[in-house]
């Protein structure tokens, strides 16, 4: 068990791209850290960077106490739960989850109880004889664990180890994941590009964006107060509707002065409602032409563009077409399409932003 | 489809039955010859149909050979080809898994260029620089050693390529795997490389062995004790020009021998075989 | 193309190509650069000085007409054979692409030659078409044709063309039956509901998109032509009668055990292997081209 701390970690490829550009990071004792972002924001690189598989450009990492940039992977004292499982398709499930403890060195009696031990844990007991190709996916994704846990490492890494699996399957083992880390109370890194996974799972949740940290917290705080109208976008399903405002309007919501250039306006769907009342004092109204409907059971998506709608806002990945709003009503009632409806939030459910998105205005 | 099916499926059965009567029929009038008598053959007077000289020409193919011009049994020839089609497969396969291993999991100065060295073998077969070949064997003592059967042949790229073209398609994530297991250089080739390559070893084992039995110029042109010939030279020298002279039941009996190891393992491995054909050859 | 994840170590490396890299610069690339080197010289009639000659020994060989003949029969033999044994492969393996029962039979009973050794086939067809003891021979000269290969050249040309298709037919077979199973069936039914009959689909379907097979097949059938023929002239008729049957590498062979002209020699190996690089980059473009396909 241990801290894992990364000091300004940079990650510069040889042809000069550079994938991580300067990453600070404390997790501790075993918490359960998720690193998010969308394809391409360097998430992977940086597990990889921890495991040892990528080189460090500069900064360090700490695990436990020892900066590891030099050493080499297997004496990190890590486990690497990988995308493709990368079971070694020669050897038994058995095999597979001892060879690293053979490597080692390790007494037989004790690689048998170790292997045994994770099987029941894992309930693959009755597969320790058969080859990954005689398993099911699910099954393999065990296997992969397995072979993670035997090794009683001080952090488990995984890097987006679900994505193969079809969605029922990824749920249940979301929740076990999380079960088998608390039970093991290991230190982990997950990576994801999935935010429900990543909101599900993470003690301390890390939002990445062209190799830069966006924002580190708890996932309800992070979607409570994101940082920045990219964390806003990612986090959250469907994502927050941003709306730029014009600088008059952004000195009169807030009268420091940072909304001098303008600024953009948030407000999750979840925060609208559809009325016929007023917009309360502070708050916002939207004028609406209903364009789509979305019915999923419990709630209701209500897709409208706006009438006059404004100049887009920056397009990033998970946000609305710009001048469109989504609301979320709670049940199965909705108008219908076409009608012109107001959707007003109050205003401590607003956000906002500098009219670049990279900082938060106000708490 | 459903258009007169039938008979489209009769022709297709005359058709092959014919090929495949074509193929077999020169092997099946050598096999008549091997049991038949010389003096019958030699007067024309040859029956299509097996006669009663079996166990006794092949008796004295092995183990006495022709009386004139080859001076050892048949049994040497076999066991030299024997040795040169191994060493060759053998050979090869070692040294082209271990080039093809550094090649791709290894960073190294003139990595590529050491790939291109390599490459360029594969244009020109032994034939086109024979005889300055023979004078390297020659200078280096190999003439009439098995050594100097094998290793000129051995001197090419086709197994090396088609190792490398494998082991990129091993996933990263499997050295990644094995780098965290605490697999180095040596564990991973022994322990993951090896093992997920057996299948693609035996297949250019089978092809490599083929390719070894089947060599003519080279041993022609590198053995001259009568204790090194291998089957294939050997059976050249069992036609003499003059035709009486020629023991032709011994040397059909010869070239059925000839052509029975390499049949047999075509026959027997064909999924390694054709599998071996279509990959080299890519 | 290259991995992204590799080990590291200076010496490592260096070790596992040395075998290779020992035997590739012993056998191959020292004889290769012994043969481009001697092609440029030329040895006095006692072989005791030797002098630079630059292109003399290429002059000379050019100007040679029976080098020159020796080319066209080359070429000649090789388009005969591949013409030859491609069509009769393709044939067969057109029919053994059908679902016929007992296919794997067939399959089996048509591969089999590709094992049998070059010298091997020239022996089985020398004994069966011999003048005075062929069993074919016989039949040939019941009819009424004057079989002799021993005289005649032209007879001796055919019988080595025969051989050597023969033998390449099993090569070919598989190669073909490879290439028709990898067509998709959809795309024969789909013209079937088009209304083409069965020659009509063959030559608008079939044949055009097996063209990458046909192509890669004619290079080999040809590189096979220039060299594994050796084995079946050297047991049939060691390029007679009066050199009819002499190619290129026959030619090579030859004129070395004759010995003697050493620079001569070494020019046309070089020749050789320039026309060798010549189709195994036409090969090799081909290939290419076959990836992206």
């Amino acid at each position: 068990m241990a801290n894992v701390t990364l000091r300004n970690v940079r990650k510069t490829y040889p042809g000069g791209v550079e994938a991580i550009k300067g990453v600070d990071l404390e997790i501790g004792d075993g918490q359960f850290c998720v690193l998010v972002g969308p394809s391409g924001c360097g998430k992977s690189t940086l597990l990889r960077m921890v495991a040892g598989l990528e080189t460090i450009t500069s900064g360090e990492i700490d695990i436990g106490g020892r900066v590891v940039n030099a050493i080499e992977p297997a004496d990190r004292d890590i486990a690497m739960v990988f995308q493709n499982y990368a079971l070694y398709p020669h050897m038994t499930v058995y095999n597979n989850m001892a060879y690293g403890l053979r490597n080692r060195g390790m007494a037989r009696p004790e690689i048998d109880r170790r292997v045994r031990e994770a099987a029941r844990t894992l309930e693959i007991g009755a597969m320790l004889d058969r080859k990954p190709k005689q398993l099911s996916g699910g099954q393999r994704q065990r296997v992969a664990m397995g072979r993670a846990i035997v090794r009683q490492p001080k952090v488990f890494l995984f890097d987006e180890p679900l994505s193969n699996l079809d969605a029922k399957l990824r749920i249940a083992m979301r929740v076990e994941i999380r079960k088998l880390q608390r039970r093991l109370n290991t230190t982990s890194i997950y990576v994801t590009h999935d935010q429900l996974e990543a909101m599900t799972l993470a003690d301390i949740l890390v939002v990445m964006n062209g190799g830069v940290v966006e924002q580190i917290g708890n996932p309800l705080a992070i979607y409570q107060k994101p940082a920045t109208t990219f964390v806003a976008a990612f986090i959250g399903a469907p994502p927050m509707n941003l709306t730029p405002i014009d600088a008059a309007e952004a000195t009169a919501r807030q009268p420091d002065g940072t909304g001098a250039g303008g600024a953009i306006l948030g407000v999750r769907p979840e925060d609208l409602a559809l009325t016929d009342d007023a917009v309360p004092a502070g708050g916002i109204g939207y004028e609406l032409t209903v364009e789509a409907i979305e019915r999923v059971g419990a709630e209701t998506f209500v897709y409208g563009t706006r009438s006059g709608a404004a100049a887009a806002v920056s397009a990033n990945p998970g946000e609305l077409p710009p001048g469109e709003i989504v609301v979320r009503l709670p049940g199965q009632s909705a108008p219908t399409i076409g009608a012109r409806v107001r959707a007003v939030a109050p205003r401590d459910k607003l956000h906002l932003f500098s009219a670049d998105g990279r900082n938060r205005l106000g708490g | 489809m459903v258009e007169r099916e039938g008979i489209r499926r009769y022709v297709a059965h005359a058709v092959l039955w014919a090929g495949i009567a074509v193929v077999a029929f020169p092997v099946y009038l050598a096999f008549v010859a091997s049991t038949q008598d010389n003096a019958a053959i030699a007067n024309g007077q040859m029956s299509l149909l097996p006669g009663s000289h079996f166990l006794e020409t092949y008796y004295r193919t092995i183990f006495v050979g022709t009386s004139g011009t080859t001076r050892e049994p048949v049994g040497m020839m076999l066991l030299n080809s024997f040795v040169m089609a191994m060493s060759i497969a053998l050979g090869k396969i070692a040294i082209s898994i271990l080039s093809a291993y550094a090649i791709v999991f290894f960073r190294f100065p003139f990595r590529m260029t050491v790939f291109w060295i390599v490459f360029i073998t594969l244009m020109l077969p032994v034939e086109v620089r024979i005889y300055p070949t023979y004078k390297v064997a020659a200078d280096l003592h190999l003439l009439d050693s098995y050594a100097g059967l094998a290793l000129p042949l051995i001197a090419s790229a086709t197994a090396t390529l088609l190792f490398r073209q494998f082991f990129m398609t091993v996933p990263d994530e499997l050295l990644e795997a094995s780098r965290i297991d605490g697999a180095g250089p040596f564990r991973f080739f022994k322990d993951t490389l090896l093992p997920l390559s057996r299948t693609n070893m035996a297949a250019l084992f089978v092809i490599l062995f083929i390719y070894g039995w089947n060599q003519y110029l080279w041993p022609l042109l590198i053995t001259t004790r009568d204790d090194m010939q291998t089957i294939q030279v050997g059976i050249r020298k069992m036609i003499v020009t003059s035709d009486a002279l020629t023991e032709w039941p011994v040397v059909m009996a010869t070239s059925i021998l000839a052509m029975l190891p390499p049949v047999a393992v075509v026959v027997l491995m064909q999924k390694l075989f054709v599998r071996g054909l279509v990959e080299t050859e890519k | 193309m290259q991995k992204q994840s590799v080990f590291t170590s200076r010496w490592l490396p260096w070790l596992l190509i040395a075998p290779q890299m020992a035997i590739v610069l012993a056998f191959f690339y020292w004889p290769a650069a012994q043969a481009v080197l001697q092609s440029f010289l030329m040895q006095d009639a006692f072989g005791l000085s030797t002098v630079f000659v630059r292109f003399e020994n290429y002059k000379e060989l050019l100007s040679e007409p029976d080098y020159f003949a020796a080319i066209l029969r080359t070429f000649v033999f090789a388009f005969a054979i591949a013409l030859s044994s491609l069509s009769l492969a393709l044939l067969l393996a057109v029919m053994a692409d059908k679902p016929l029962r007992g296919v794997a039979l067939y399959r089996t009973l048509l591969i089999w030659p590709y094992a049998v050794a070059p010298p091997v086939a020239g022996v089985l067809w020398v004994f069966m078409l011999n003048p005075s003891l062929g069993v074919i021979a016989h039949g040939l000269r019941a009819l009424g044709i004057d079989w002799n290969p021993l005289l005649d050249g032209n007879q001796a040309a055919l019988l080595i063309i025969l051989a050597a298709a023969w033998k390449q037919i099993s090569y070919n077979f598989l190669f073909f039956l490879a290439g028709l199973q990898s067509i998709p069936k959809s795309v024969f039914e789909a013209a079937a509901i088009d209304g083409a009959r069965p020659m009509r689909r063959f030559w608008t379907v079939t044949f055009p998109l097996l063209s990458p097979t046909i192509f890669f097949l004619i290079v080999v059938n040809i590189v096979y032509a220039f060299f594994d023929t050796f084995g079946i002239i050297d047991t049939m008729t060691r390029g007679g009668p009066a050199k009819a049957t002499e190619t290129l590498v026959y030619k090579v062979y030859s004129d070395g055990l004759l010995g003697g002209n050493l620079g001569g020699s070494a020019a046309q190996s070089v020749i050789l292997m320039g026309i060798v690089i010549v189709l195994t980059g036409i090969q090799f473009r081909f290939v290419e081209r076959k990836v992206t396909y």
